[in-house]
């Protein structure tokens, strides 16, 4: 039992991550990854989001009726969606402020209807709200890498802490422009994953 | 999925318990959680007009008590500039831009608002003596990707520009965006609103600003269309369909020694 609930735990990290493997979650990844802290407030919603999804999906899947399946999952996603939005509204305005609309999103997260899809409807609920965790765990070290280069070159600032001085706060440092455009994401989820590969051959799918 | 034979009936009554129990929780969260997000809207509205007439250091932490000592809220009318009665709390300019019975067209919409509220509220600042040190001005006006919202505060001539702080927008980090730079804040302090002729000539200059020119500031490198945005917005707001009427009846009253 304990194994598995480590395997569930730390296998979507690197082994079966989300965004680098799954492919998973990847729109979201690119709107939100310009600062860490942006990235890092987006992972603990997505992690809420998924952990507790997966913990009621599961707990009622016994009984959800198929034909109507998607639709429930839909629905309990989406509350609790709106619930982390307000949460995020009375207790960090500033945050939500800039994140509200990606906060909003998260209902269409493939990640988390996916977990809910292929993980809770079959096991049982705590292993299923571990896999919540696992999960939002993997989005978020994809996220923060992401975002950590993207702050650092794009802005020089780490969590809004200045690290390279820009020329036009009279430093040194000339930003790269092209890393604070979202699509810059791409490139460096394709180098992360290309990285990933090289570390662990057999995510290498087969032709 | 199920173990038991489903009907409709069945699967009605599920969605429907499901719906409720969902429904129920969204509910009391957005009902419980309402003070807080009501008190933080406001905190950060009170939070940006002190900044805005320079009183942060002086509030520190207590932003509500600092506001209510130093701030003054009044309604404007803004064809006629005069003050009226009214509640400043219940004003909110983004409802009434869009209600065509507390709104017009502006003639020349220059700053793309679309709409203009037919009142404003603005803040009277005033220092330890009770005397007007800053008159708190709220803009409006589009940016490069949707409408930005701010303020600008003029020392008590209402000419001289004490800042111009942006509250709200939704411009290009690292590009348009600057517009919260500090640095570029600072550019602002002690520029002129009018000439002498008293026709708004405030502006981004791209490029960079001659020394000496006091109507002008260095517009934002590489974001010219928010840097437009940003001088269209002002010369609207403050020219005739803005806030030019209201600055020539304080200005009259001041000088009638009448202080508001």
């Amino acid at each position: 039992m304990s194994s598995d609930v480590k395997k569930v735990l730390t296998g979507p990290i690197v082994d079966n991550n989300p965004i680098a493997l799954q492919i998973l979650g990847i729109c979201s990844a690119l709107a939100v990854t310009s600062s860490m802290a942006n990235a890092l407030v987006m992972t603990l919603a997505v992690t809420v989001v998924t952990a507790f999804s997966n913990l009621f999906i599961s707990a009622i899947r016994n009984h959800i009726p198929s034909s109507v399946r998607i639709i429930v999952q839909m629905a309990i996603i989406a509350s609790l969606v709106i619930v982390v939005d307000q949460v995020l509204k009375a207790f960090s305005y500033q945050l939500s402020k800039e994140l509200s609309v990606f906060v909003g999103l998260i209902i269409t997260n493939c990640i988390v209807m996916g977990r809910a899809e292929a993980f809770a409807m079959k096991e049982k609920p705590m292993v299923s709200f571990m896999d919540g965790i696992g999960n939002g765990l993997g989005y978020g070290v994809i996220l923060m890498a992401v975002a950590f280069i993207r702050e650092l070159f794009g802005f020089g600032t780490l969590f809004g802490i200045e690290i390279l001085p820009l020329i036009q706060n009279d430093g040194w440092y000339q930003a790269n422009g092209l890393l604070v455009l979202p699509f810059s994401s791409f490139f460096l989820i394709g180098f992360l994953i290309w990285a990933i590969r090289q570390w662990k051959p057999e995510q290498v799918e087969k032709d | 999925m199920s173990s038991n034979k489903e009907t409709p009936i069945k699967t009605i009554g599920f969605v429907l318990a499901v719906c409720l129990v969902c429904a129920a929780l969204v509910s009391i969260s957005a009902v419980g959680l309402k003070d807080k997000q009501v008190a933080n809207k406001l905190l950060d509205q009170q939070t940006k007009i002190l900044e805005t007439a320079g009183l942060l250091d002086v509030a520190g932490d207590d932003i509500v008590a600092t506001f209510n000592k130093y701030v003054d809220a009044k309604m404007i009318d803004l064809d006629s500039g005069d003050f009226i009665e009214g509640n400043p709390e219940l004003f909110d300019e983004r409802r009434n831009s869009r209600d065509a019975t507390k709104s017009d067209k502006p003639e020349n919409d220059m700053a793309g608002i679309n709409r203009r509220s037919h009142n404003a509220v603005i803040y009277l600042v005033r220092d330890d003596a009770g005397s007007v040190k800053t008159v708190v001005l709220p803009i409006v006006g589009s940016g490069l990707w949707d409408l930005m919202y701010g303020y600008v505060g003029l020392e008590s001539d209402l000419n001289t520009v004490r800042s111009v702080v942006y509250s709200d927008h939704k411009e290009t980090p690292g590009l348009g965006a600057e517009v919260m730079n500090p640095k570029w804040k600072a550019l602002w302090p002690g520029k002129k609103i009018y000439d002498q002729n008293g026709v708004a000539k405030v502006r981004l200059v791209k490029g960079g600003v001659k020394a000496g020119d006091v109507h002008g500031v260095d517009a934002l490198s590489g974001a010219t269309l928010t840097s437009n945005g940003v001088t269209r917005t002002l010369q609207f707001w403050f020219g005739e369909e803005g806030y030019a009427p209201f600055i020539a009846k304080y200005r009259s009253s001041l000088g009638k020694g009448g202080a508001h």
